[in-house]
């Protein structure tokens, strides 16, 4: 390779790449929620506050995808899903991702503090340490459970959220990181059961690779049950109220459903029929998460003419 | 390889830059914005303490 390859056309990497190292897709997740856990706050955020907030909440989500891939360079290389990534692409050099990861993590914090409260910039800085450091370095590649620790890091934006309007933390937003936390596991392992990506191959241990596909069908389904009564004890609390109950109870009625219907089936039965029950359940699992965060908005907005909440 | 005047590595290289700009821009915008937020209600909070004080 001599030194012109660095600057052959292609491999110059375009503003979109740097975008795409700040996983856009993922930091959609998290703007909705945090922005949903500031809202339903009891303490009114000035609009322009909270639009720097969740800005830069979702920065900080951004620094931590760039963190995550320029840890696992090595293993996107390897999965055909992620090799088009700007570094396994050799768009990006990993030093690069690097010092942007770290660059925007520290900004993100320290203008969230600045924005609303040290505790909110803090809250955000373990975020990050607990995305890049205890899911992607120590649990990613040690453990099946990886998922579901790691679904914590996803869990928290709607406490930072909360955590911007109230300076601390209560039991409804404690509850709504639990419903995040709990809803991870099922949503990544139907994901894992149709995408077949080889994380063998990666040295990635997933579960249903190290237990089994049956494994991971049964953990689907308990899991699933045990997300049900977090979302009925969302809706009981102060942020809740009729319509979320509603919600509550249908949504995780139709999840159930989805997971005894994965859990019950063959493998050969899901091949034949090219996993639609699995990729369903996964299309679902989406849908669940955002009507839930969405029933929480639509209390919060009836507020003011007497209606929702309870 | 022809050396042209505008390779594609140079549209490449401006949209980079030109992003860049914008993100700057948005940045100082948003400052900004926060602090004219900050200080007015710095300003609502104290006002009347002071009058109170007189």
């Amino acid at each position: 390779m001599s030194d012109l390859s660095a600057i052959d056309h292609g491999q110059e990497a375009g503003f979109g790449d740097y975008v795409q190292l700040l996983k856009p897709r993922v930091m959609s997740l998290v703007v909705f929620t945090a922005m949903v856990g500031l809202i339903v706050a009891p303490v009114p955020v000035h609009p322009f506050v909270a639009f720097t907030a969740i800005l830069f909440i979702a920065l900080g989500g951004g620094a931590s995808g760039a963190l995550n891939m320029w840890y696992d360079a090595d293993i996107d290389r390897v999965m055909r899903r992620t090799a088009s990534r700007p570094i396994p692409a050799g768009r990006i050099s990993e030093g690069e991702a690097l010092g942007l990861g770290l660059a925007l993590s520290v900004l993100s914090c320290l203008m969230l503090g600045l924005a609303s409260n040290w505790f909110a910039g803090a809250f955000l800085g373990f975020t990050i340490f607990f995305y890049v450091v205890v899911y992607t370095m120590w649990l990613k590649r040690s453990t099946p459970q990886n998922i579901v620790i790691g679904g914590a890091a996803g869990a928290f934006p709607p406490m930072i959220g909360w955590a911007v309007a109230t300076g601390g933390v209560a039991p409804e937003s404690l509850l709504m990181f639990a419903l995040i936390f709990m809803w991870t596991p099922p949503h990544f392992w139907a994901l894992a059961l149709f995408m077949k990506d080889d994380y063998s191959k990666a040295g990635v241990p997933m579960l249903t690779v190290t237990h089994g596909r049956a494994a991971t069908r049964k953990h689907i389904l308990v899991y699933t049950i045990l997300l049900a009564p977090v979302a009925v004890a969302l809706s009981l609390t102060s942020i809740g109220g009729p319509v979320t109950l509603v919600a509550a109870i249908v949504l995780n009625a139709l999840f159930i459903a989805g997971a005894v219907r994965i859990a019950r089936r063959e493998e050969t039965a899901a091949e034949a029929d090219h996993y639609k029950a699995e990729k369903a359940f996964f299309r679902f699992s989406l849908a669940y998460l955002f009507l839930h965060f969405g029933a929480l908005l639509v209390e919060t907005s009836l507020a003011p003419f007497g209606l929702g909440g309870w | 390889m022809a050396i042209h005047r505008d390779h594609e590595l140079h549209g490449r290289r401006f949209g980079r830059n030109l992003g860049l700009g914008l993100v700057l821009g948005a940045f100082v915008a948003l400052i900004f914005g926060l602090t004219v937020v900050k200080i007015s209600h710095l300003k609502e909070g104290k006002l009347p303490q002071a009058e109170a004080t007189q």
